[in-house]
């Protein structure tokens, strides 16, 4: 009976996960999807704390409190240092799952045969083998990301890597071949099992040295992933079906994070996925000879300034130097002068996926919000007081007639041609020769152009 | 013993609930906003906590104290990231709810 309304239980809480994951898909419900996974995760732990065979309670009761204990502190890092703690938390998690499958595995041996199946052997070591590999992999990761110093930054590459770790994966396939063959545990087999668990961890070693820093994003990808698999076969160990669900939603989530991540660094998913990550970057960073141009300051400003679109891509060195406050003032400088600016964000800029959409947010700039809907005016801009002010600003010509004549839309700035001086004149007259074309070659398909019509609606309402 | 343990499931029907999950969890987790990339992440990770089930399961049950002691620092690990995963998430996401509330009072 009990056992019926714990599955129940599990039920329920399968589809919070599943709402929970569902309703990150926007901002505006991505909270409630917080407040779904803690009720989800309630009612799991409280279903398994309800079961008759748990009889000892003080253990669990303290390490719950530990685990608020450790667990709060961590939650409240900086957000430059999610990505550590992320590959921190994946480490614990692996860590959970591997103790989980070692102490499976000596309970199995001191019991006998007796509640054993042969199959649950190979669940067990499969089990082992993640949980392991996922918490040394991750640990290094985090520690790289940390930039500890006796970490090596740069990807580690020897000759002949991929045979030893080949060698090593065969040596460990028959030692689980061995310690899981036989129905009735042997202690010849027993002995065998701290081997299968320490190559386990040095997998996990070997498979993050040869990552450079730059590559982490993927990597703390794959791990979630590897992390959600540990569960996967845990749950495959325990005969439990939310294990694997939860698990699986989590495998499948760090599967298509890695796979994004892949696809915005040009890199296959088959290279990654079989740790070939340091020879692949060594290859590309060959191939591939881009010239770029550095610029000074005055350059840079002067550049900017006859810009009529200007895209800003922030890296993660804009959330390190603090400089968030220092591009919304170059923003509002730009808007000030009727410049179109942009933000551009590349999904793998951070060091985890999506880091560079949350960072800019302690910074007030107006980053998200030009993501989002297109509305790249930030609220408290002077542009955005009203209409006609802006348009007196710009010289711009009435709503009515620009809509009538639309490449008038920049056109004749007398205010300005007399104001400036005649090196002025010389530069602004190639752009407003620019803007008329384009204007002109957009007037017979204005419907296309949908996102200049809606700032000057949005303005329009406004006024 | 206390191993009396629920019916067992065979393992093709295991096999079956974790494909048709994997499925779902594919097929939610590519709508989610590339914003919330992070905050997702976070959240699976907690999710992925969910480990703390059959740490309860070790850590409490009659088994012999060195087994129940592996269970109960699983249970620690697995406990620890459910709570920093959930807080973080709700931390992150507080910061993307503070602007668009800001925005709605303040229109100015």
């Amino acid at each position: 009976m009990i056992h019926t309304l714990v599955q129940l239980a599990y039920i329920v809480a399968t589809a919070l996960f599943i709402f929970s994951l569902h309703w990150m898909s926007d901002p505006k419900t991505a909270r409630n999807g917080v407040y779904a996974g803690v009720g989800g995760m309630m009612i799991a732990v409280l279903a398994t704390w309800a079961q008759p065979e748990i009889v000892h309670h003080a253990w669990i009761v303290i390490a719950i409190v530990l685990g608020f204990v450790v667990g709060v502190p961590l939650s409240q890092v900086s957000l430059t240092a999610v990505p550590q703690r992320t590959a921190l938390s994946h480490a614990f998690g692996g860590a959970a799952a591997g103790l989980v499958g070692t102490a499976k595995y000596y309970l199995w041996l001191s019991e006998g045969p007796r509640t054993s199946r042969p199959s649950a052997w190979s669940r067990s070591s499969l089990e082992i083998v993640l949980g392991y590999l996922t918490f040394t992999g991750s640990l290094l990761a985090a520690g790289k990301l940390q930039e500890l110093k006796w970490i090596p930054q740069r990807p580690v590459t020897y000759p002949g890597q991929n045979f030893v770790n080949l060698a090593l994966a065969r040596w460990w396939r028959s030692a689980s071949a061995r310690t899981s063959c036989c129905t009735r545990p042997a202690p010849a087999s027993a002995s065998l099992f701290p081997v299968v668990s320490v190559l386990s961890l040095i997998f996990g070693v070997l498979l993050i040295i040869p990552i450079g820093g730059a590559d982490m994003p993927t990597v703390i990808s794959i791990l979630n992933s590897y992390a959600g698999l540990s569960a996967v076969a845990m749950g495959f160990v325990l005969d439990n079906k939310l294990l694997i669900t939860a698990g699986a939603l989590d495998g499948s989530s760090g599967l298509i994070l890695s796979i994004i991540m892949c696809r915005a660094m040009n890199r296959s998913f088959t290279n990654v996925l079989f740790g070939a990550f340091g020879q692949v970057q060594a290859t590309t960073a060959k191939g591939e000879e881009k010239t770029y141009k550095a610029e000074t300051v005055e350059g840079a400003a002067q550049i900017l300034e006859q810009a009529s679109l200007v895209v800003i891509i922030p890296g993660y060195g804009m959330a390190v130097a603090q400089a968030q406050h220092k591009v919304r003032e170059v923003y509002d400088a730009l808007r000030h002068k009727g410049i179109t600016v942009k933000f551009a964000i590349h999904p793998v800029a951070g060091r985890m996926p999506g880091h560079m959409n949350v960072l800019p947010r302690r910074g007030r700039d107006p980053v998200h919000r030009s993501r989002r809907d297109g509305r790249d005016q930030p609220r408290h801009a002077p542009v955005r007081r009203r209409a006609r002010d802006r348009r007196q600003r710009r010289r711009e010509p009435r709503r009515r007639d620009r809509q009538e004549q639309p490449h008038l839309r920049h056109a004749h700035h007398p205010g300005r041609q007399g104001a400036h001086g005649l090196r002025d004149q010389a530069l602004e007259e190639p752009r407003l020769r620019r803007h008329r074309q384009r204007a002109l070659l957009r007037r017979p398909a204005r419907g296309c152009c949908s996102g200049t019509r809606r700032r000057w609606s949005a303005s329009s309402r406004s006024s | 013993m206390g191993a009396h343990e629920v019916p067992a499931i065979d393992l093709p029907s295991m096999l079956f609930v974790f494909m048709l999950s994997t499925f779902i969890g594919i097929g939610v987790i590519r709508r989610v906003s590339r914003l919330l990339h992070t905050p997702l992440m976070s959240l699976t990770n907690a999710i992925s906590a969910i480990a703390v089930v059959g740490a309860i399961l070790v850590t409490g049950a009659d088994y012999p104290t060195h087994i129940r002691f592996l269970g109960a620092v699983a249970l620690f690990a697995s406990m620890t990231n459910i709570v920093s995963g959930f807080l973080i998430t709700n931390r992150m996401l507080k910061m993307f709810k503070t602007r668009d509330a800001g925005g709605k009072a303040a229109p100015k």
